[in-house]
């Protein structure tokens, strides 16, 4: 016990003593998470639209002033010319293309329909979802505003109608940093802890040190332990900075015990620990083990669910999900905080990352070799 | 019993052989050398009785234990000092010999008598990194710490390799008073002029023992005639050393040229008017005795 409180001693002494470190693990992580949360946003602002307004009549005015008078819609150009808004639209500068026919407003009146265009902007599938779903909610508002004009009440009355209206659970005004911040904070303290223990072994391998300490009665899981401990404790003093820093600045809700978010988060970090280790003890130089780090990162973080939804993945993709230990803790993190789960919801996420973290440390120590 | 005991230990690396069927036995409070070429063998051969490398074949022994099966009480018994340095250059000196001393369950103060007379001359700088000490003091440091778990068996590998001519010296007073303290310590050098310092030398070469002996029985062993030339030219003299009849080998030995004849008959005399007419300047010739890199040499051409 004397040997593993003083290996770790040793560790934190190693930490504080790396100039270059204290920013990487302390300011850069802040700097990150105020940065990321407010820029990688789903939210729709500023859809640059060109009108191509070809009826000019009292409807297709009508319209055209519901896109402008939304905040979502910035009217760039009004143009006859749908050759000049398809101009703009090649060159990068619009997004929508709205474009009224010529006897707009006559068709109306004389067959009860009539068409509008609408030209998406699809570089980017997400952002052109999301337009064509906007362009289309405006257009209903619109169609209902003139029924309500042209019909007679007693019209209306004989009309069915279903009213919709949403109210949406655990996160009423839908904003988006309710939800990116917990996620982002997981990955943060993912991309640290990996890397940190990741290249710790393998520096000892490097500069040599690594010899005379396979050579000293140190058992192989106090020299794994003694490496973890410090590494968990920094990582989890940096999810709770992260957490506070969620709450002052972004205001998130922490609906659910802070120590259940504690708790799992303690086991996920000794998994991610683990898994860094274990590449550590298997690689040969830093730069191998930040290579193999550094992929396992991509997949696990492109696959968490963080920016992509996971239902929405192929029943395959989510199976090999089910070995994503970022997948479980995020889903953790967004169900006890925003949801206030209590232990019971989250108790299967919560095995599946124990059987990890055993399986995990069990390898890495098994894979740590005390020859050369 | 031997302190250590070595039978038929045989390791490959991929083809090659970096062991090839070594035998050779160090008895207690003996300062033993192994002496050979970087490649020869001897990183390989500390490794495996510092039980961090398996060999392929053949028993290894330190203090009657198998450096395979008990290997966790051999690293209780052995100090180890690898050829690289390696202690944390981030930790200070005094915080790198605590931590081993903690490793192995011990504290500096309960051992201080043993590394006293080392620890004494770099305590001055205990609080600075060990990355910031001169090669001379980082030895110092390494050994200390090697020491620290008052090991009976030391094992050192290239430990004055890149350390200046005056700390090689004072090393080797370190090392010869440790061992009148009664303490078994291996050596492996590849400075041919440290082999006089030990009790017993062996001569290794290509993963083979050449010679196991005591350094001047080793050059007892010399079996040729042996002159130590001297000319103004010495580029030229080696050259014309090498044709002239009857010589065995010309090797050049610091200022001084080393030549064997296999013919005992050579005198002085006739070297000296062959290179007369050769048109060498300032020659002179004496007999000389071999010394351990005569043997070397010698044996290197025998295998």
């Amino acid at each position: 016990m004397r040997t593993l409180l003083f290996i770790i001693q040793k560790e934190f002494l190693q930490i504080f003593r790396n100039k270059g470190m204290l920013p990487i693990i302390f300011i850069v992580p802040i700097v990150q998470l105020l940065i990321l949360v407010n820029a990688a946003t789903f939210e729709m602002k500023n859809i640059r639209v060109s009108v191509v307004d070809m009826d000019l009549s009292s409807s297709s005015r009508k319209l055209i002033s519901k896109y402008e008078g939304s905040p979502f819609y910035k009217v760039v150009q009004t143009t006859f010319s749908y050759d000049e808004a398809m101009d703009l639209m090649q060159k990068g500068k619009v997004d929508v293309i709205i474009r009224i026919p010529n006897g707009f407003e006559r068709q109306l009146v004389k067959e009860n329909l009539s068409k509008v265009q609408f030209v998406i902007n699809a570089i980017n599938q997400a952002v052109a979802g999301l337009s064509s779903g906007y362009c289309t909610s405006i257009l209903i508002d619109f169609n209902r505003e003139l029924m309500q004009d042209w019909l007679s009440p007693a019209q209306m009355a004989g009309l069915k109608n279903i009213q919709t209206d949403f109210s949406y659970w655990y996160n009423p005004k839908l904003n988006y940093k309710t939800y990116m911040v917990p996620g982002i904070l997981v990955l943060l303290v993912t991309i640290i802890g990996l890397l940190l223990s990741g290249m710790n072994i393998v520096r000892e391998k490097e500069i040599g040190t690594i010899e005379q300490i396979n050579v000293t009665p140190i058992r192989k899981i106090q020299f794994i332990a003694g490496k973890l401990a410090p590494f968990w404790i920094i990582a989890l003093f940096e999810l709770a900075f992260g957490l506070s820093i969620g709450k002052l600045v972004f205001d998130i809700p922490t609906v659910g015990n802070l120590w259940l978010i504690f708790l799992s988060g303690g086991i996920y970090l000794f998994v991610i620990l683990s898994i860094g280790l274990l590449i550590s003890t298997i690689t040969n130089t830093q730069q191998q083990s930040m290579l193999v780090t550094f992929f396992f990162m991509v997949v696990f973080i492109l696959m968490s669910g963080l920016f992509t939804s996971i239902e929405s993945m192929p029943a395959w993709a989510q199976q090999v999900d089910r070995l994503n230990p970022l997948m479980y803790f995020i889903k953790i993190m967004r169900m006890v905080l925003l949801k206030g789960s209590a232990f019971a919801d989250i108790s299967s996420l919560f095995y599946s990352l124990v059987v990890f973290a055993i399986v995990m440390s069990s390898l890495a120590v098994w894979r740590y070799r005390k020859v050369a | 019993m031997p302190a250590i005991l070595v039978e038929h230990i045989s390791k490959q690396f991929s083809g090659v052989k970096a062991l090839d069927d070594i035998s050779f036995s160090i008895d207690n409070g003996e300062l033993f050398g192994f002496i050979g070429p970087d490649g020869a063998g001897k990183t390989t051969l500390f490794r495996i009785l510092t039980t961090l490398l398996l060999p392929d074949s053949g028993t290894a022994m330190v203090n009657g234990l198998d450096v395979v099966n008990d290997y966790l009480r051999i690293r209780q018994d052995i100090g180890y000092m690898p050829g690289r340095f390696s202690l944390y250059s981030d930790l200070s000196v005094e915080e790198n010999l605590n931590f081993y001393a903690t490793v192995f369950g011990t504290t500096i103060a309960e051992n201080y008598e043993l590394i006293r007379d080392i620890y004494i001359q770099i305590e001055p700088f205990k609080k600075r990194m060990a990355g910031k000490l001169s090669g001379g003091m980082k030895q110092k440091l390494a050994l200390s710490c090697a020491l620290i778990h008052k090991p009976s068996v030391l094992i050192l590998d290239e430990p004055t390799t890149g350390v200046d001519a005056v700390s090689r010296l004072e090393f080797w007073e370190m090392l010869k008073r440790l061992k009148n303290s009664g303490i078994t310590i291996a050596v492996a050098t590849p400075y041919m002029d440290e082999a006089s310092l030990c009790d017993r030398v062996a001569l290794i070469q290509n993963g083979k023992l050449m010679a196991v002996s005591t350094p001047i029985e080793v050059t007892k062993t010399y079996p040729w005639k042996l002159f130590s030339v001297k000319a103004d030219d010495i580029f030229g003299l080696l050259n014309d050393l090498r044709n002239f009849p009857g010589v065995h080998t010309v090797f050049a030995f610091g200022q001084a040229a080393h030549v064997s004849f296999k013919d005992r008959q050579t005198g002085e005399e006739k070297l000296v008017e062959y290179l007369q007419m050769k048109g060498h300047t300032g020659i002179s010739v004496h007999s000389a005795d071999a010394n351990i890199e005569d043997c070397f040499m010698e044996l290197m051409i025998k295998t």
